[in-house]
């Protein structure tokens, strides 16, 4: 008697155990069904720019004052957002100016010409070959594509500012406070940041996507030139054969892909 | 060991205990008496015009549009491609602003509506622009 009523207890316990799991098991089965419903075909829009490595040439003898650098500042700022916090600690940028002995403090002397030591310097992120910011991102939130760029996924920022201490040319900004307020005039097209997210220059790739080229470029009356480093025959690699160029703090080994003509 | 089976206060414990069990089981049979119906999502603005489709069909839009808009995301982002090519060859720009809410325009509408309902707040628009709201 008692050991049949300790078997049917058993038998109970599994049966009630195998219906417990069924509605398990139909969720499993459902979801294998939708995601197998969608079998995304996705691609590259018609009019891309393409490049095996993109870089930037910035010939600097074509500005004599701030006011010739505004244009491109402005025009990236305002296309991606970029709030205007007037405080330096809070402040967001993505292309901003330098005086010649912090955007090259090894080149720096005392008896520099004076076009050089009074001129301002376009800095931005120099999208480099071995980039530091990407080595020490936890998250995998900054990459490098494949096409050289550096950029963000906003989405898996964490907001550790890893990137901010490893980047040694100060290109990323952290966002302490919302920015939204300080947006003067606001791009739908393009999203905002928020608070508690790094972010800095991403080489306009929304604006490559669609056969556009960098907004800086656009505005600079051709004093900045981007193309291909890979391609020999393209325009920065003429540039580059012509012209004597430097890039920031070269002996780091991070390989910018911004350079200046000076 | 005295055999006391005498309960004290016995009027006072067994209507606290009443009470009791009134209050702890009041949000059930308050709800049955008045069930929140389901928001039917209201199509307006572009998205209500004849012969207009979702990306998708519509029953699957309804139960993955979240998936759809993690794929186009990470598509977007981590691998640079930007147009979505869907099972009847129709091309979108993968947009969260600008494709879903080109058509979708009443975003309080639609998808707040039904997000409040099922209280599911996602935080994509604290960057991404919806276009009829003031900042
Ligand atoms: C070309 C216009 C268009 C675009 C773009 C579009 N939708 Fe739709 N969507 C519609 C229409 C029209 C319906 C209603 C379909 C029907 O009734 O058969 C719909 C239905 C839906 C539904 C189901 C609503 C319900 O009644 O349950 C969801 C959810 C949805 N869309 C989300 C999205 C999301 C998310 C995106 C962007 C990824 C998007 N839609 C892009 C037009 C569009
Ligand atoms: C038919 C109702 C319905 C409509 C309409 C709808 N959603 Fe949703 N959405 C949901 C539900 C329910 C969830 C939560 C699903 C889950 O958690 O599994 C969700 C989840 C999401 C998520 C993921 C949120 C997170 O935190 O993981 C996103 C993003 C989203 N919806 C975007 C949209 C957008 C954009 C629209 C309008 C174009 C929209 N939805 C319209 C019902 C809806
Ligand atoms: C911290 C800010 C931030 C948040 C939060 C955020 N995004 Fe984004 N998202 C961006 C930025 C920046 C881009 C890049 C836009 C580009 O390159 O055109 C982007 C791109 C995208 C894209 C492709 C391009 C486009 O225009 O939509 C999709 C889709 C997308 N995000 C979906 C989401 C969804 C869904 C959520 C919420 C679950 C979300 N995002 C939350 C900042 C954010």
């Amino acid at each position: 008697m008692e050991s049949s009523r300790r078997s049917f207890l058993k038998i109970a316990g599994i049966s009630a155990l195998g219906l417990g799991a069924k509605p398990v098991l139909d969720v499993f089965a459902s979801t294998e069904e939708h995601t197998e419903a969608l079998k995304p075909e996705t691609r590259k829009g018609e009019d891309v720019l393409k490049a095996k490595r993109w870089a930037l040439v910035i010939d600097t003898r074509k500005f004599e004052s701030e006011e010739d650098l505004k244009p491109m500042i402005e025009a990236c700022h305002k296309i991606h957002n970029v709030p205007k916090l007037e405080n330096k600690r809070h402040e967001i940028k993505w292309i901003w100016t330098e005086e010649f002995k912090h955007t090259f403090p090894t080149q720096e002397h005392e008896f520099l010409d004076d076009r050089v030591k009074h001129l301002l310097f376009l800095t931005l992120c120099n999208h480099c070959e071995k980039p530091a910011c990407v080595r020490v991102c936890p998250t995998k939130a900054t990459f490098k594509r494949e096409d050289g760029i550096v950029l963000m996924d906003f989405h898996r920022c964490i907001g550790c500012r890893f990137c901010m201490a490893a980047c040694p040319y100060g290109s990323r900004s952290f966002n302490f406070r919302d920015p939204r307020p300080f947006i003067e005039e606001r791009n739908p097209k393009f999203p905002t940041r928020m608070k508690g997210v790094v972010e800095k220059c991403n080489f306009c790739v929304e604006r490559l996507a669609v056969g556009e080229l960098p907004a800086c470029v656009e505005a600079s009356n051709g004093a900045l030139t981007c193309g291909d480093l890979d391609d020999p025959k393209s325009e920065v690699r003429e540039l580059l054969r012509s012209n004597f160029t430097i890039r920031r703090k070269p002996a780091l080994g991070t390989g910018p892909s911004v350079f200046y003509i000076v | 060991m005295p055999n006391n089976k005498k309960m004290y206060d016995k009027g006072k414990v067994v209507a606290g205990l009443i009470i009791f069990g009134v209050l702890i089981t009041f949000p059930l049979w308050y709800n049955h008496l008045k069930v929140a119906p389901a928001p039917e999502p209201k199509l307006v603005g572009k998205a209500a015009k004849a012969g207009q489709e979702c990306i998708e069909p519509k029953s699957f839009m309804k139960a993955e549009h979240m998936l759809v808009l993690d794929i186009w995301r990470d598509t977007v982002v981590r691998s640079a491609k930007r147009v979505y090519v869907n099972e009847s060859g129709k091309e979108f720009e993968m947009s969260l602003t600008n494709t879903c809410l080109d058509c979708h325009t009443e975003k309080a509408e639609f998808c707040d509506k039904c997000h409040n309902y099922a209280l599911v707040l996602p935080y994509c628009w604290d960057c991404h622009i919806d276009p009829k709201e003031k900042m």
